[in-house]
């Protein structure tokens, strides 16, 4: 029920701020534009998705982005080696799935903490980037698959990376919201002893969170890197706290149990398009930073107050 | 289990990615530009409208660049303004890129952070009609009409080798505190540093760090370098944020004076540093003119009075004219050096 509420304020909001942008910024409510901004955000979007399912049980992936960045790093050192793309796309989902396989062994196999354990990733990862793919940046990818990752699909103004994002969002909803596997996340992120009780093989859905949450990572790679068209060991520097402020914003509570794709979705979709609004009206870097931190605080503040009002 | 699915998902993205193959050496690549004519005695548009997208908002020498910039416009009866990202990522200026095309902006002077990363963002914008120039750092040849060069890059780093080769007496370890590793501008002058290098043998490169552009990596990327090489003679900073860094970390250790600092700072940054004797001499080019002199490059692309195409004469108001070089590039000039000498008549 509180989750219900909270993501109705978030719709709200999001209402609100497109009504507004739409109204008082020329150019905002044009199609090229809500395209644009739904693309700036594809990728982030993807890395939330991943991160979402882990957030549930209670455990945390701090490495999605530098999963990208290996991910990417991979892309780029394989295209500058003259692999053709066909075998680099499935080479490339497969390393994420190998990367989010190792967090996985790490975080079930061993036992260990996994905010620690992806800290440690997150510098593992970015630094084999590096060492994969060193300082350069690797360019010229096909003209052929690019407009997959930069265009809008013929006849929709919608962009093709969009479309995939959706797709991706609406299975990890319906995997998350309405499956057993789905209840099984909630079960653990409730209460970790009470699920494997119950028997829920906590472990196993564990470790298929982070391998599936590495294949995410990989897609938002190749989706960045062919919408950039530029491979570097960087990038997507940073993202991972983006992903986390987008799945907190979204309802998601840091200690799992609680959380939806849904509110994900409209957190993403609120940033996205305030983030647009404020750059169209010239508004700094610093007060939109000013903006994004409030609503992240206003967000973990108000459910807890009403929580604390109820008791 | 898990195998065979995974070889499914293989199989079905290599269905799905058709029967051919794409590797580098076949990838299809865009062609073709636009023939444009120009009127060299167009009027400037009217409303003449102008971004300047530094390669981060915060950094100084960025911003006076910028400075130079918006005054041209300014004097040109137009209206000129900077924005742009807090980090200088390869992908954070796309935002700003595509929100001045939707603004409608008549031109957008952009200094990349990466010349692909910036690439589409910009050809969207010039098929929008914008004017595209790039200053400082270039992007990808085909997407902008006009590269204003600080000057000739082999001078520049020729210069910086051949000011720190007089310092440390012609031989020596010496390193390189750069910016990003991927910065068009920082890499072509190290390109040009390596060559003239080839004539000293005395002098041996030891490393190339990266501080970048940021304040504090700079200053403990110069600390690692000291403790890495303890016979290091001297660091080019080829950066107005990696220098400062430098010689500040240097200004207050034991090795002060012994290694020597040179590289591209501006003075005001620099002055108590040369006072000081940290440093002995730095060049740099005026980065308001640069501006200034983009600003006109945009002023006239906009209007209409160039193309962008070699041979080209550009009116650049107080600096007098340019002629467009070869690939749309316009130079400003050859760059100052500064020491004790001169440093306290310049103020930037």
């Amino acid at each position: 029920m509180r989750d219900l509420k909270w993501e109705s304020v978030l719709v709200a909001l999001c209402v609100v701020v497109f009504a507004a942008a739409a109204v008082t910024t020329p150019g905002f409510a044009e199609a090229g534009n809500v395209a644009f901004l739904l693309l700036d955000h594809t990728a982030v979007a993807l890395l939330a998705l991943a991160l979402l399912p882990v957030v549930l049980t209670g455990e945390i992936d701090l490495s999605v982005a530098s999963t990208l960045g290996l991910c990417s790093a991979l892309t780029g050192a394989l295209w500058d080696g003259g692999v053709p793309f066909e075998t680099i796309l499935p080479v490339v989902l497969v390393a994420g799935a190998v990367l989010g396989a190792v967090n996985a062994v790490l975080v079930v196999g061993f036992g260990l903490p996994s905010l620690a354990v992806t800290i440690g990733t997150l510098g593992l990862y970015r630094g084999l980037a590096y060492v994969v793919l060193g300082d350069g940046a690797v360019t010229g990818f096909p003209e052929n698959y690019r407009p997959l990752a930069t265009d809008a699909v013929p006849g929709l103004f919608v962009p093709y990376s969009v479309l995939l994002l959706v797709v991706v969002g609406l299975v990890v909803a319906l995997v998350v919201h309405a499956t057993p596997v789905g209840r099984a996340l909630y079960a653990i992120g409730l209460g970790e002893r009470t699920a494997r009780y119950s028997g829920i093989r906590v472990d196993r859905v564990k470790a298929a969170l982070y391998v599936a949450s590495g294949l995410l990572c990989a897609v938002a790679a190749i989706v960045y890197t062919l919408r950039y068209n530029s491979a570097r060991a960087d990038n997507g520097v940073g993202l991972e706290l983006v992903a986390v402020t987008a799945v907190l914003l979204g309802g998601a509570s840091i200690f799992g149990g609680r959380g939806t794709v849904l509110g994900v979705a409209a957190a993403l979709l609120l940033t996205a398009g305030l983030r647009n609004a404020l750059l169209l009206n010239d508004v700094t870097n610093e007060v939109q930073n000013v903006v994004n931190g409030t609503l992240l605080i206003v967000s973990v503040l108000v459910p807890a107050i009403a929580q604390r009002r109820r008791r | 289990m898990k195998h065979t699915r995974a070889a499914a998902l293989g199989a079905a993205l290599l269905l799905l990615a058709g029967c051919g193959t794409t590797t580098k050496d076949s990838a299809p690549t865009a062609t073709g530009t636009t023939a444009l004519t120009a009127d060299p005695d167009a009027p400037v548009k009217p409303g003449l409208e102008v971004a300047f997208v530094p390669k981060e908002i915060d950094n100084p020498y960025e911003n006076l660049i910028d400075r130079g910039g918006i005054t041209a416009i300014a004097e040109l009866g137009g209206q000129g303004k900077e924005v742009g990202p807090s980090e200088a990522s390869a992908s954070s200026q796309v935002s700003y890129i595509a929100t001045l095309a939707q603004q409608g902006q008549d031109a957008i002077v952009i200094a990349a952070n990466d010349p692909n990363a910036v690439a589409p963002a910009l050809k969207d914008a010039m098929a929008r009609g914008i004017a595209v120039v790039t200053f400082d750092s270039d992007a990808a040849k085909d997407a902008r009409r006009v590269f204003v060069n600080q000057a000739d890059s082999e001078d520049i780093g020729r210069t910086q080798v051949r000011l720190l080769a007089g310092q440390i007496g012609g031989s020596g370890q010496i390193a390189i505190l750069s910016a990003t590793p991927n910065a068009t501008n920082q890499n072509t002058w190290i390109g040009f540093m390596r060559r003239e290098l080839a004539d000293h043998p005395g002098i041996e490169l030891v490393q190339v760090a990266y501080g970048d552009d940021d304040d504090q990596k700079s200053f403990q990327e110069t600390q690692a370098l000291l403790r890495s090489y303890p016979d290091l003679k001297g660091i080019i900073a080829p950066t107005t944020v990696g220098i400062s860094a430098a010689a500040r970390y240097l200004s207050t250790s034991p090795r002060k004076g012994e290694v020597a600092l040179t590289g591209l700072g501006t003075p005001n940054q620099m002055r108590r540093f040369v006072k000081d004797g940290t440093v002995t001499a730095f060049a740099l080019w005026d980065p308001e003119q640069l501006g200034y002199l983009a600003g006109h490059a945009a002023a006239a692309l906009a209007s209409g009075q160039i193309t962008g195409a070699e041979g080209e004469v550009l009116r650049a108001g107080k600096l007098g004219e340019r002629t467009i070089g070869r690939d749309g590039e316009v130079v400003l000039g050859p760059p100052t050096t500064f020491t004790a000498d001169n440093i306290d008549d310049y103020d930037f």
